[in-house]
Order: C-alpha cells, then structure tokens, then sequence
C-alpha cells in the first residue's frame, strides 16, 4: 500500500542512502562504517518518523542524525585523540554548521563519483565490485542481491563484509582517479555496471533467461553515472548500448518463457522510448569522442544498426562486419571475432563466416564457450551440411549453463534429420 | 516498475497561464533531480483543454467535440514517466514535486498510476513457471 508508514520511510531512506554513504565516507573515511551510520539513521528514522511524519528535507535529517553518531562513535574509541587530530576536530568544528554544510549541495555529486569509484575498485573481485556497488549505489538489500544472482544471502554478506576490509586494509583513498589512471579505473566501473545489466540479460546458470530488474539498476546506475561524469563519452556509450538493448526486453521471450533471437523477434514490440533514449545518448558520447571510439560506443552503434532496421532483413550487416573490426581493435577477444563472423555470414555469405570461425576453433579460450559451436552449426546447416551441423548443436548444448539455451540448442540439433526441402 | 505520475489543471493552466520564470526553474530542478537519479525517462506538459478535442463513443455513433472541457473535475496538465523500484518510492519523490507554492492556491493533487508491463498480460512465463523458478530461488537461498 502506499500510505505504509514503514515502507514509506524506508523508500525515503534508499532515496538518500547513495548519497548519504557517500557524503559520510568523506568524513569517516572508511565506506564501512559510513554505510553502518546510514544504517544507524534508518533506525533513527524508523523509530521517530512515525510520529513526526517524514521531514521535509529527509537527506538532511538523515545527514545529520548519521553524523552526530559519528561523533559519538568518535568519542568513544581508544584513538580519539588521533581522531580529533586527523578528522574529529574537523567534524566537532562542524556540528554547529551541520545543517548548513548538509543544506549545501555543491561537493555530494563529487562524494558519489568518489563513491562509485571505491566501490569498483580493481582490487576487489569481479563479484565483491558488483555487490558492493549494488549494496552502495543501487539501494539493494542483501537479500535482493542474493536473489538477483541465485547465490544464498549469507554468501553476499560475507562477500560485502570481506569488501570492505579489503578496502580499508589496501587504504583505498576516497577520491576520483585522474590523469592516466583515469581511463583504467572508469574502465572498471563501467564493466561492474555492464556485468550486473548482463546479468539480468542473459543470464548464465539457473533457468532464467531474463532477470529485469537487473537490467532496470544497472539502467539506474549508468544514467547517474552519465550525469556524474558528463564528460566520459564511454559512459555514455554503455548507457547508450543498455537502454537499446533493454528495449527489445519484451520480444526476447516467449510466452513459455522460452527465448526468441533477434532474427524471430517481434519489432513491434521493441521499446522505442527506450530506442530513442539509447540514441540520444549514442549523439552524446559521439560528440565527445576524441581519437577512436572505445568498446562502449562501438556496441552501441551496432546495436543502433539493429534497432533502426525495421525489419531483420533490412540490418545493414556490412557495416557491422566492419564495425566488429574496430571492436576486435578495441577489445581483441575471440568473442568479438565470432560476432563478426556471424555479421560476414550474413553479409557476404556462411562460406565468409565459416572460414574465420574455423581459426577461432583452435583457440584454447573458446574450448567451452558454447555459442563457437552454436554458430558453426549455424553456418553448416545454411551450406546443407547437416549432419556435421548437428554435432555441433549437441556439443554446444553441453556447454551452455542456461537450460532454457540449451533446449534451443538442442531442438536446432534435432531439426538437422529433417533438413528444410530445397 | 514504470509509473506515470499525472498532474492536475489549475485555472491558470486552463486559462494558458504560462508559470513565472522562477516557477519553470523550481519544476526545472526538480526534473533535474529525477534525472540525477536516474530514474525519469520521458516528461511533458500539456497545453490548455482549449487547444485540445475529444471523441465521444456510443455505439457506433463517434462525435468530435472541442475544448476547453471546464466542466470536467480533473484535466490532466502533465506527466511524468519514471523507472522506480517500487509506488513507495514514487510516492517519496514525488512529495518534493514543487506542484505548488506552499500555502498559495486551491488544493491539487498528482496522480501516481503503475504502467501495464508485457509481464502483467501473462505473456512471459505461465504461473506453473513462475512457481518453479520461485521454488528453484528459495531451494538456492536455503542452502
């Protein structure tokens, strides 16, 4: 219900939580205990809102409560005396202009730009970054992000808890990168943010072949990323390529839940605001290029080929081979070069596609990645080589973790012992 | 979740009273807000009911009919359309929606109503799937 008071305050306290984490790691320091302060409030909140109604400014209120523990907290350990020397007095000096300080907005947009950068910092693993950064930034409760990723709460728990350690023992500062370590360490924020949307997209294990509301925060969290740093023309390339690939959320299933590749989709039913969003950030981050496109901008831009094809038929698949070419450039990966064996295929033909998916065949990293044989298969069947064609489908099936992926794979495997009548 | 969150005509909007510059920058910074944030995805606002038509149906009879339609209780004047997680969040954003100066005017209201998803028409997973993919979670949670 709307009007619950519980509910009510706890969706005012994720409004808030981002930036009040942030703002408090400025002061305290560690992200750890800043998020145990903004903890502390929303119990503050729970317990004094109901009665008071929510406050008109609840950041602020929220800001204020959080730091006054802070001091507190301060108070009361043994290395007060250091405290006060390196931030308490800071804080102490501050109290009287607490409501001032917090009332001023210039300095939080910064402090979340901090944050994030903490949050996907290389040091952490892959998946500490990402449920860090869902914990942090997202809003996402523990138990949300367990269930996001099919993985049991206590395991996410522990992973935060080991992340923030990890953090403070590397003394990771609170700062944004700059200079040449810029790049790299954007890098690592967009591949979190991208790795949590694909999550949702495609998801690996479990029989889920979409999880949207994964794809929904990690929308969220590259739009604010686009708004911190406005100037990255690869944020706005991945939140160009999110929200177009998002829009053909509703065409990708089936009504039994099963999956429909781009070439079945149903067009009609792709999301053109979300289209058109996609685009307009594509313009954004083209007009801030400078030199060669990254890998953001690039898949963007392929995946704006498909969204302006009305038709399967009418995906001007040339320039997307060409476009792969940059991308292998920009990101060499087997992968990359599977994708654009699959857009020659279509451009010039399978004999073009098959040629180069053999080379990728000797490649140790792409032994068990099942789309290799997926695609080979593809390319057999096109040239009436059926039977070679359905081993590669069976192998492909044993490779995929996705049940739903894998009954495709193995109905196209079936399909090779009636083969289309010429 | 999508929602549409529907503001409400005034006189003046009705009469094509253009808001005071400072008004624009006050409802300029509240988008901006939702921008920040991630969440807005399209918003507009429309123009007086004078400007506007409506079509009547009964049966087959189809009339077209003019504005301005002052005898209607709530014109629709705006809309905003957001992403959120959940009503309560819309509710708390839009609580700060500078719709009107505090104490000045009659009282108004938005409307915060929920956007059908494919979902919602039962075209994605049939509830025998639903059920299971929920078992095959919480079996996951337990361990």
């Amino acid at each position: 219900m709307a009007t619950d008071t519980h509910r009510a305050i706890e969706a005012a306290w994720r409004i808030e939580a981002p930036r009040l984490v942030a703002g408090l790691t400025r002061l305290v320091r560690d992200v750890g205990v800043a998020e145990e302060l903004a903890q502390d409030a929303l119990v503050a909140a729970l317990e004094q809102w109901p009665a008071e109604g929510v406050p008109r400014n609840p950041g602020a209120w929220l800001m204020t409560t959080a730091k006054r523990r802070a001091i507190d907290q301060i108070r009361r350990t043994e290395t007060f005396k250091r405290k006060v020397e390196e931030v308490g007095r800071e804080l102490e000096e501050s109290i009287p202009d607490v409501g001032a300080m917090v009332a001023e907005d210039d300095g939080i947009g910064d402090d979340l730009l901090r944050l994030v950068f903490v949050a996907c910092h290389p040091v952490l693993s892959a998946e500490a970054r990402t449920a860090l950064t869902l914990r942090l930034l997202g809003g996402l409760t523990t138990d949300e992000i367990a269930r996001a990723f099919l993985v049991p709460e206590p395991t996410v728990a522990q992973r935060i808890v080991r992340a923030k350690k990890t953090l403070a023992n590397a003394q990771v500062p609170f700062e944004v990168p700059r200079g040449d370590e810029l790049a790299a360490r954007l890098s690592s924020v967009l591949e979190v943010v991208y790795l949590i949307f694909n999550e949702g997209y495609s998801a690996t294990a479990g029989d889920d072949w979409m999880r949207p509301e994964l794809c929904e925060d990690a929308l969220r969290l590259g739009r604010i990323l686009a708004r911190l740093a406005p100037r990255e023309p690869e944020v706005h390339g991945l939140v160009a390529l999110m929200e177009i690939q998002a829009s053909r959320a509703a065409a990708r299933t089936g009504p039994g839940g099963e999956p429909i590749l781009l070439a079945d989709q149903n067009r009609a039913r792709w999301d053109q605001l979300l289209i058109r969003r996609g685009l307009a950030a594509l313009e954004r981050a083209e007009a801030l290029i400078d030199g060669k496109p990254g890998r953001y901008v690039l898949q963007a831009v392929i995946a704006a080929c498909h969204a302006r094809a009305r038709r399967f038929s009418d995906t001007d698949w040339e320039r997307i081979a060409w476009l792969y070419e940059d991308l292998a450039e920009a990101m060499p990966s087997p992968v990359v070069e599977l994708n654009r064996a699959v857009a020659l295929s279509m451009a010039f033909g399978p004999e073009t596609g098959l040629a180069l998916v053999d080379q990728l065949m000797a490649v140790p990293a792409m032994r068990n990645y099942h789309l290799l044989p997926s695609v080979r298969g593809d390319f057999l069947a096109k040239l009436g080589r059926h039977a070679e064609a359905r081993v590669e489908f069976e192998r492909a099936a044993s490779l995929t973790r996705n049940e739903r992926e894998r009954t495709l794979l193995l109905d196209r495997a079936a399909a090779c012992d009636q083969p289309p009548r010429p | 979740m999508r929602f549409i969150v529907i503001t409400k005509a005034t006189a003046e909007s009705e009469a094509g009273v253009l808001p005071a510059t400072e008004d624009f920058d006050t409802m300029g910074r509240f988008i901006q807000e939702l921008v920040d944030a991630g969440v807005l995805l399209d918003a507009g606002g429309l123009q007086s009911s004078a400007k506007g038509a409506r079509i009547y149906f009964d049966g087959d009879k189809k009339t077209v009919v003019d504005g301005p339609f002052t005898e209607s209780k709530e014109l629709i004047a705006g809309y905003y359309l957001v992403e959120m997680k959940s009503i309560e969040e819309c509710v708390e954003w839009f609580k700060r929606c500078p719709i009107q100066h505090p104490g000045v005017g009659a009282p108004i209201n938005i409307e915060i109503r929920r956007v059908f998803h494919a979902e919602d028409f039962g075209e994605d997973f049939t509830a025998e799937q639903r059920e299971a993919v929920e078992k095959r979670r919480a079996k996951v949670a337990g361990r």
